[in-house]
């Protein structure tokens, strides 16, 4: 009788241990956060990427309904793939965009604005990287939107696709 | 018996700038150790050196400079990234079992053991 039972534990502990890993394997262990809606942009203040003159986000953000924070730069492969997204969200939707030039060389970035068209309203350069951490950025590239509050209401890390840019569309037009 | 005064305080307030850059540099790499890398996440920002960890290094920097204390700087980071960023996270009602689970299965283990070779019966 107690053998029996001593094996019918076994056998629950072996099961539980499986369903334990089974679902913990199957989850996306690239963390992304939940509750970012609560979050206020920060008023950051950067210099601008062709005129050099230090810009506050609380004087660009001023005005429109939404606005699409891209952080992004020049030698950023998946950049590349997100850009006509960007164009096209310049050029068919209300939403402001405005760059934050990531770690980049000024000439480096104005080549590529000039070969991929510029999407952007104001771009701002963060050359050390420390704007990037104070946004709560996990790579490049990534884009927030921010409603006229200012309060983040959806964060894209990794590049804009098709279906992301659907998603944006949907949601500043609701 | 001046020069000698003066000496002596040159040396008490070179000695006492190095403690305070030691302690600031000491308490730099304390924190650096206990954040999580952003992209390569199985490390460090002190043992990584991609972009992010650099300037994540940047602003612990910046954040001791200004002042900040050691609890307020892990509270911007958690506040930005989540509980997920500290290596070393705070007992929680999400992660109790986690630190009762070892206590608990030595507690219980250790009462088999001692059944198991009579001990706790032969006190009783």
């Amino acid at each position: 009788m107690k053998n029996r039972y001593y094996k019918y534990s076994i056998v629950i502990f072996l099961i539980f241990t499986f369903f334990i890993f089974y679902y913990g394997l199957k989850e996306k262990n690239f963390y992304t956060p939940e509750d970012i809606s609560i979050k206020k942009f920060p008023n950051l203040i950067l210099n601008d990427l062709y005129t050099n003159s230090e810009t506050s986000f609380d004087d660009i953000l001023v005005g429109n309904n939404y606005y699409l924070v891209n952080i992004w730069a020049s030698w950023c492969l998946p950049c590349r793939e997100e850009h006509p997204y960007l164009v096209q969200l310049k050029k068919n939707s209300p939403i402001k965009i405005i760059g934050i030039n990531y770690k980049d060389k000024r000439d480096n970035a104005l080549k590529f604005l000039d070969e991929y068209e510029n999407p952007y309203l104001t771009i701002l350069t963060d050359n050390n990287g420390i704007a990037s951490i104070e946004i709560g950025a996990y790579g490049v590239p990534e884009s927030l939107i921010l409603n006229k509050e200012k309060k983040i209401i959806k964060k894209i890390i990794g590049p804009i696709d098709r279906k992301k840019f659907n998603e944006i569309k949907e949601l500043i037009n609701k | 018996m001046k020069t000698r005064i003066v000496l002596y305080i040159i040396f008490l307030l070179l000695a006492f700038s190095k403690s305070s850059f030691s302690n600031d540099q000491e308490l730099e790499n304390k924190i650096n150790k206990n954040l999580r890398c952003l992209i390569c996440q199985g490390q460090s920002i002190y043992d990584s050196q991609s972009d992010f960890a650099e300037s994540m290094k940047l602003v612990v920097k910046q954040k001791i400079e200004s002042g900040m204390s050691e609890e307020e700087i892990y509270s911007f980071f958690k506040i930005q990234y989540g509980e997920w960023i500290l290596y070393d996270p705070q007992f929680n009602t999400k992660n109790f079992a986690l630190w009762l689970l070892p206590i608990l299965v030595f507690l219980v283990g250790g009462i088999i053991i001692l059944t198991k070779f009579g001990v706790l019966k032969k006190r009783l």
